[in-house]
């Protein structure tokens, strides 16, 4: 079915676009930036419609079914955040208008601020970073930025628990620390013993997922935060998995003094390839002066007749600016409008019912595959993916095979501590027949692992393209659809 | 495959095999079947590079994952083998013949407190595997 590439559609001559005569002078375009041979696809305008949407075609997304990433919340994407983020008002606004002309805007950032504040009992938000990796930057550099105010200048380390994201120890090792694992015990918690041997007054701080990527709730979560309190540490609360808690804990009010959220996850705005992400961070009273720079604020208080007026401001001690402008303010917009169609009870229901999807589907697995670590779940779980009754089959082979039954893969091989993986998080999208339906699945591919595993093998066989080549994919890297003729 | 006797072991699954003031250094068997189909090494250290035991010499990744190579005694670097840059499948198909590094040894006593071969397939089996 191989799709060709805009590129072998190019034809000689063909046009889809023409220039506009334009209205202001022209300027010569300095000789040494021209190059002879430039090769644009040749093509109208229907070849690349065609193209695109016969590629559309080919692609899976929520918009089809179930898409049970495990700790990527592939959540539906609401319709209406994308009726609000195009309205005109905030779509047409360029970073650079003069504020009295963007006060709409701001006012929505204010306001968004305000409700993360509230979401999670922080004082203090920035909405700026790109995504949770930055995010998480932002909170290594304030960690940072703290200690030295109090001239602790011995603080390298950063504790990091085994069952982390990868980007945990990434973002802890370019805000310059040292990152120290923690183990987890045998209910999948941190390992409590462990932790107080490792932390000592050269800990800056501790990245906590909560609940962790096995799905479940960190059940000393208390001691584990004083631990690190106890030792002049803080503690980052990831909020990759904060779906499972929206409503139901405040982060702030537990002893966590910094978290991200992924908006794009927790918040129903676009994920992956659909995005861009977002990754704003709350921070408890003592860390708002470090908070990157500008903040929305109220510069003069309104009144019953005229609104307020918003501006810029820069905290303090701020450790600076981490992005260009004022965060995806597209983004930004889409996810004030999920908190605002939900309310507070919304978001609420939107917790018990991602965790409650979760229990019901690992429920009806029954035994058909293993799961470590099993007790009840908060938004996913940890599924293996292979069977000692089941040889040469592993998680990869399980998951290929989903794709035959028209479903995607949960996230294989993470976390890490699982042998063969299968992470799933069915998230509160699906209903509670999709849920049977998946189910179903699963324990037919278990079946089909016992009694015809070449069908597993070789899958997929029913999609537009068969099993890919990862080795050849990782190694021999192709990543222009056009290659320059040898000189 | 079946462990070979003359080598020693490390709780982070390479190998170490002694000759005299040197040795090589590899990873196991378990380690390379774990990791699954490996695409890159990098290492982290040059020639003459001093390293002490448990720190990080390579990075290795596969189509799955990425893990650290840890030294498993401390030393001097005295050769890399940087065959395996282009033939990362190497570890894959011949773990035991396919040394990452060879270095000398600072204390003979760091290779006394390794598993031997037996320890190791217990240790291996104790995992799960």
């Amino acid at each position: 079915m191989a799709e060709p590439t805009i590129y072998e559609i190019s034809s000689s001559g063909r046009t889809g676009f023409q220039f506009h005569k334009p209205d202001v002078p022209c300027a010569e375009i300095p000789a040494e930036l021209k190059r002879d041979e430039l090769p644009f696809p040749e093509v109208s305008e229907v070849d690349v419609i065609r193209h695109f949407t016969r590629l559309s075609q080919l692609n899976y997304a929520i918009d089809l079914g179930i898409y049970p990433l495990g700790s990527c919340t592939m959540k539906y994407n609401p319709r209406i955040n994308e009726e609000m983020a195009r309205l005109p008002g905030f779509a047409m606004t360029h970073p650079l208008q003069p504020l009295d002309t963007i006060q709409g805007n701001l006012a929505l950032i204010y306001q968004l601020q305000e409700w993360l504040k509230e979401i999670s009992g922080f004082a203090g938000v920035t909405l700026q970073p790109a995504a949770g990796a930055q995010g998480e930057f932002v909170g290594g550099l304030i960690m940072r930025a703290y200690h030295r105010s109090h001239n602790d200048l011995k603080r390298t380390k950063i504790l990091v628990p085994d069952s982390a994201h990868g980007t945990n120890p990434a973002t802890s090792s370019m805000s310059g620390f040292e990152v120290v694992n923690v183990p987890s015990d045998s209910r999948g918690n941190i390992d409590l013993e462990k932790l107080k041997a490792i932390c000592d007054d050269c800990v800056a701080g501790l990245m906590l997922t909560n609940p962790n990527t096995l799905g479940l709730f960190e059940e000393h979560l208390q001691e584990v935060i004083d631990i690190i309190h106890q030792k002049g540490g803080l503690v980052y609360g990831d909020g990759a998995n904060f779906n499972a808690l929206l409503g139901v804990i405040k982060p702030g009010e537990v002893g966590f003094d910094i978290m991200h959220f992924n908006l794009h996850k927790t918040f129903s705005t676009p994920h992956g390839g659909g995005g861009p992400g977002s990754g704003p961070v709350a921070v408890s009273k003592k860390l708002v002066d470090f908070l990157p720079a500008p903040i929305v604020g109220i510069i003069e208080e309104g009144n019953d007749e005229t609104p307020p007026l918003y501006g810029f401001i820069t905290p303090e001690t701020s450790i600076g600016r981490m992005k260009a402008f004022y965060g995806n303010f597209g983004i930004l917009v889409r996810a004030f409008t999920y908190i605002a169609m939900h309310g507070a009870t919304g978001l609420r229901k939107i917790a018990e019912n991602a965790v409650l999807n979760a229990n019901y589907l690992k429920m009806l697995l029954g035994n058909a595959y293993n799961i470590p670590y099993n007790r009840k779940c908060m938004h996913e779980f940890v599924a293996e993916g292979f069977w000692n009754d089941a040889p040469g089959i592993h998680a990869l082979d399980v998951a290929k095979r989903m794709m035959d039954y028209g479903v995607h893969p949960p996230t294989n091989y993470f976390p890490l501590i699982v042998k063969e993986a299968l992470m799933i998080e069915p998230t509160e999208t699906e209903s509670k027949q999709e849920i049977e339906h998946f189910a179903e699945i699963l324990k037919t591919i278990a079946q089909e692992a016992h009694h015809s595993p070449d069908l597993l093998h070789t899958a997929p066989h029913h999609t537009p393209i068969g099993r890919l080549d990862e080795v050849k994919a990782a190694k021999d890297l192709v990543l222009c659809c056009w290659i320059p003729p040898e000189e | 495959m079946s462990t070979p006797k003359d080598l020693k072991f490390s709780e982070t699954d390479e190998w170490i095999k002694v000759k005299g003031n040197s040795a090589l250094i590899g990873i196991t068997d378990f380690a390379q079947s774990q990791l699954s189909d490996i695409v890159y090494i990098e290492y982290e250290l040059d020639v003459d590079d001093d390293f002490e035991k448990d720190e990080t010499v390579a990075t290795i990744e596969s189509v799955k994952a990425a893990a650290d190579i840890h030294a498993p005694v401390s030393g001097t670097i005295l050769e890399i083998n940087e065959a395996l840059i282009d033939n990362p499948e190497h570890l894959n198909e011949d773990p035991y013949g396919s040394w990452l590094f060879k270095i000398s040894i600072d204390d003979p006593s760091e290779v006394d407190a390794l598993m031997d071969a037996e320890t190791y397939d217990r240790f291996c089996e104790d995992r799960g595997n």
